[in-house]
């Protein structure tokens, strides 16, 4: 299948450079910063990395974990968490937005919304 | 214009009844005066025994009994009433104060029986019910033992008393003889087969007994006592102590002209009103229709009934006839007894299970048609006292001997379940199965303390705690221990789990042991377990170290704390809060050099705040360089131990105690742990360092140590308890060793001392037994562990510092390593810089979070 890519997508960094259950920030070029997460089952997802409840720019820094298996980031601020698939906080009304990731040749891209 | 009440005596019940009226009097009414004869607030009589060893009468002392801040309560302290003058309602003490009372409450109690023995007056013979008594008997003991290196003493009554007396006899290292003049001991609580077994029980434990027979006289024997018995044993003694029952002090009254009982005791109806209107009896003195009450419980009830008629106008309330049931450990031997123990009623059955090896003896009395419960003795376990008594005059759920047969499995005993709702669980406060049901399924109480707290269950001696969690499970409220969805475990027990297969992962553990990939309760409550016992389980101690990385909680993660803008703030280690002007020269230097806010905190070291991710490796390199390591104030760990500056430079420290601070602080730095850990040493009892508000306090004496745990600040403050007293250095610090993992073994995630205690089960006597007396005999075990942390203690910041592995994560942009955070910013405030927050509404509750 070949697809148009009208999407700008940016380089974050080898997927190696992300520990299993854990998450890193890139910034993409237009100023947004983004939190890139790694779960245990080696899916990769993309989020807003400012905490819309705590006001930071910190939920790359937070636990990854499930929650009834829905892969979930918790907010190191106040513990809310956070679905990595759509951004929509579980414990308030609150959601991030999430940002398409492909990997190509063991690099993590993520693309512009 | 308020009314004045006087209260004479202010023993336990005088104490309850001034609370209760300050309770209930919510417009002020009544100017309270307690006129005492002792010398001090009203104590703990019936825990007089645990003042030996500890000798710190200020423990005993009664919450709120010094009735600070309450200007209507005004508390004369040694000047006993003298008279009372009905006429003009005044009282006069023996030092002549005069005081008019609109309302006068007699709460004299009473005053021990010592039998007519020629000889009593000797020196050397002492009754036991104050603090002062104790102080004297300690006295002589000390004075025999610098003598003859060891004190002997006889203890005359083996009653509830008596035997109380003994063991404090036996605290102080004698090993003393009780006389009784009944066949058994404690004669009104157990029969025959019951007071054999406790007998023995009790002559295992050092104590010689001798029942059926009395004293027939004492006499000064070259400088010390030969009591001689009736059944011609002569014993040759130091000290006797004199414990054969109590009277009511009712002089007062008597001298009054107020009716008193043929027995003695001042005559109150069920109101606890005395022949004189304005005059009210209650405690041990009263003689409620005739009959005197020698426990704490039914004179609290009389108490609460005459509160309520003063401050109330409540005069509803009468008094219902007191449970005489009582459950003790005496020397360490559990005895209960309860209901129609003596099986006087007629036609009714004894259904008796005596063990003579398992040391128990266990009697039920039940109706002719053995179906209902009339009352029971047990001696050596009274775990089943607990349901048994409730169930007094209902229906047994089973046949009484499968209800007290040895447990074969489950098959013994019976739940909380079958007991009625009217059943009381707790006799100290009276509450009744149904109020507890009603707290929890009314007012929402869905955990052990927060029904403790709503219905008082559990707050007096806090022999029913362990009902609660059962009562909670019956109404549907699961306490489960299971620690999140992914672990059905208890931390305690996967801490079990980790020490026994010694599995060092967490991916490991859960795919063994739990399910799902984890979460932010596991994970790091899994990293702490790990990081406790790595030393032992062969883990890498380092908490960044492989997988251990992405478990870790947010300050943790950093090794910092994170501040709501996102930085974080550094506090490096000063031990015991003693820093050279040279070190503390660098922290400014750092501080300046990196731009960061500084404060002094409560810990007695300095925190530098506003530091970014990238920025901390910097940070760190300039600390670990002048000598600093982590303070990990961002850990689940040992924080600080602070200190007053003690006997080296301040007039009134008796010892170094900035010396024991910074040696406990090396000793148990870097040390995971449920929740944090905090400590201080005071060189003195005047507590400049707050020690009593730490998980472990140590307040220096002029012999050595005294040793407090499980306190805390915060929220709910709570003031640590002293489990050992004037040790040395050397017992100072393997006590803490074996409490430290103790706690650390059994604890809740993120559970401090302060509430682990207020669960563990047996209270503080319990923690006593396995860390001081090392009754689990796992004491050893809990100094390895400990030492084995000492010797691989590591500085975590030089751990990162020296491994690029480590360092490559404290980035703040994965693809631009360099570049600062953009939202972060700052203002400046009283000349240092702090945070602009980004803008986005604040959650509730949580603005304004210092």
């Amino acid at each position: 299948m070949t697809v148009t890519d009208a999407r700008t997508w940016t380089a974050v960094c080898e997927l190696a450079r992300i520990p299993v259950a854990a998450g890193v920030a890139a910034l993409l070029p237009g100023g947004e910063q983004v939190a890139v997460f790694r779960t245990e089952a080696d899916d990769v997802y993309a989020i807003g990395n400012i905490d819309p409840i705590g006001g930071a720019a910190v939920l790359s820094r937070g636990i990854v974990g499930d929650a009834d298996g829905v892969p979930v980031v918790a907010s190191p601020l106040y513990k809310e968490r956070f679905d990595l698939r759509t951004g929509e906080c579980l414990d308030g009304d609150a959601s991030v937005p999430t940002y398409p990731v492909r990997i190509t040749e063991g690099v993590v891209h993520v693309g512009s919304v | 214009m308020s009314r004045t009440l006087v209260v004479v005596g202010n023993g336990m019940v005088s104490h309850r009844l001034v609370e209760a009226v300050r309770a209930e009097d919510v417009d002020g009414a009544w100017r309270v005066v307690v006129l005492a004869e002792e010398p001090r607030p009203a104590y703990d009589r019936v825990g007089l025994s645990s003042y030996v060893g500890s000798w710190d009468a200020a423990a005993l002392e009664l919450a709120g009994s010094r009735y600070d801040g309450d200007d209507l309560v005004e508390l004369r302290l040694g000047d006993p009433v003298a008279r009372i003058d009905r006429e003009a309602k005044v009282v006069t003490t023996e030092a002549g104060f005069e005081q008019a009372y609109d309302a006068l409450v007699l709460a004299t109690g009473s005053y021990p029986f010592v039998p007519p023995v020629p000889g009593r007056d000797l020196p050397g013979c002492f009754v036991y019910r104050t603090v002062e008594d104790l102080d004297a008997i300690r006295t002589a003991a000390d004075d025999a033992r610098s003598h003859r290196g060891r004190a002997a003493g006889a203890v005359i009554g083996g009653g509830l008393l008596g035997l109380e007396a003994a063991k404090a006899l036996r605290d102080m290292g004698m090993s003393p003889h009780v006389i009784e003049m009944a066949p058994r001991l404690m004669p009104i609580q157990v029969d025959e087969g019951g007071g054999a077994l406790l007998k023995r029980l009790v002559e295992g434990l050092d104590v010689t007994v001798h029942t059926g027979t009395s004293t027939s006289e004492i006499v000064a024997d070259r400088g010390r006592l030969l009591a001689k018995l009736g059944n011609g044993t002569e014993l040759d003694l130091d000290l006797i102590v004199f414990s054969a029952g109590i009277r009511p002090r009712d002089q007062l009254a008597r001298e009054a002209g107020l009716d008193i009982g043929e027995r003695g005791g001042v005559i109150v109806d069920d109101r606890c009103r005395t022949s004189d209107p304005a005059i009210y009896a209650v405690g041990e003195v009263a003689a409620v229709e005739g009959t005197c009450y020698g426990l704490v419980a039914p004179g609290y009830t009389m108490a609460e009934i005459v509160a309520a008629q003063l401050a109330a106008g409540n005069d509803e309330a009468t008094f219902p006839g007191a449970d005489l049931s009582t459950k003790l450990k005496l020397l360490g031997v559990d005895v209960a007894s309860f209901g129609d123990a003596h099986a006087t009623t007629e036609g009714s059955l004894e259904v008796v299970v005596n063990d003579a090896v398992a040391g128990t003896y266990k009697k039920l009395v039940v109706s002719d048609d053995t179906k209902t419960l009339l009352g029971g003795i047990l001696v050596g376990d009274a775990s089943e006292y607990n349901t048994l008594r409730p169930m007094v005059g209902s229906e047994l759920p089973g046949d009484p001997a499968s209800i007290i047969a040895p447990a074969g499995g489950d098959g013994g005993g019976i739940g909380v379940d079958a007991l009625p709702d009217e059943a009381q669980i707790c006799s100290c406060n009276n509450v009744t199965k149904g109020q507890i049901k009603g707290a929890i399924t009314e007012q929402g109480c869905d955990t052990v303390p927060k029904v403790k707290a709503c219905t008082n269950a559990g707050t007096g001696c806090g022999s029913c705690v362990t009902m609660l969690p059962k009562l909670l499970a019956s109404c549907g409220v699961e306490v489960s221990k299971s620690l999140c969805e992914h672990f059905t475990q208890s931390r305690a027990e996967l801490f079990e789990i980790v020490a026994a297969t010694r599995i060092t992962t967490f991916s490991e553990l859960i795919a063994k042991h739990g399910t799902g990939s984890g979460c932010a309760i596991c994970k790091p409550a899994v990293a702490s377990i790990l990081a406790s016992m790595a030393p032992v389980i062969g883990a890498d101690g380092h908490i960044l170290s492989g997988d251990q990385a992405g478990l870790q909680d947010t300050n943790d993660r950093f090794l910092a704390n994170m501040q709501r803008n996102g930085t974080y703030s550094v506090v490096p280690r000063v031990p015991g809060g003693e820093i050279t002007p040279d070190k503390l020269i660098v922290l400014g230097e750092v501080a300046k050099d990196f731009g960061l806010y500084t404060k002094i905190t409560g810990g007695q070291r300095v925190d530098l705040f506003g530091a970014t991710v990238d920025q901390l490796p910097h940070i760190w390199k300039r600390l670990v360089e002048a000598g600093f390591e982590s303070g990990h104030a961002y850990g689940k760990a040992l924080r600080t131990v602070k200190s007053c500056v003690g006997s080296t430079w301040c007039r009134y420290g008796v010892q170094d105690s900035v010396g024991m601070a910074v040696a406990l602080e090396l000793r148990y730095r870097g040390l995971r742990s449920p929740h944090k850990l905090k400590s201080a040493v005071s060189g003195c009892a005047r507590e400049c360092a707050e020690a009593r508000s730490k998980d472990f306090g140590i307040i220096a004496t002029d012999k050595g140590w005294n040793l407090y745990v499980c306190g805390n600040g915060g929220m709910t403050p709570r003031h640590a308890d002293l489990i050992a007293s004037d040790v040395d250095d050397e017992t100072l610090i393997k006590l803490i060793d074996r409490f430290l993992m103790f706690y650390i073994r059994t604890a809740d995630r993120l559970q401090r001392t302060a509430s682990w205690l207020e669960e563990l089960e047996g209270g503080l006597d319990h923690l006593r037994e396995v860390i001081v007396d090392d009754k689990l005999g796992i004491c050893a075990e809990l100094e390895d562990a400990m030492a084995a942390h000492v010797a691989n203690y590591a500085d975590e910041w030089k751990g990162v510092l020296d491994d690029p592995d480590k360092l490559a994560r404290f980035t703040s942009f994965v693809n631009a390593p360099g570049t600062p955070d953009p939202t972060i910013t700052f203002r400046e405030e009283r000349e240092q810089k702090v945070p602009v927050s980004l803008g986005i509404p604040a959650v509730a509750g949580t603005e304004g979070r210092a």
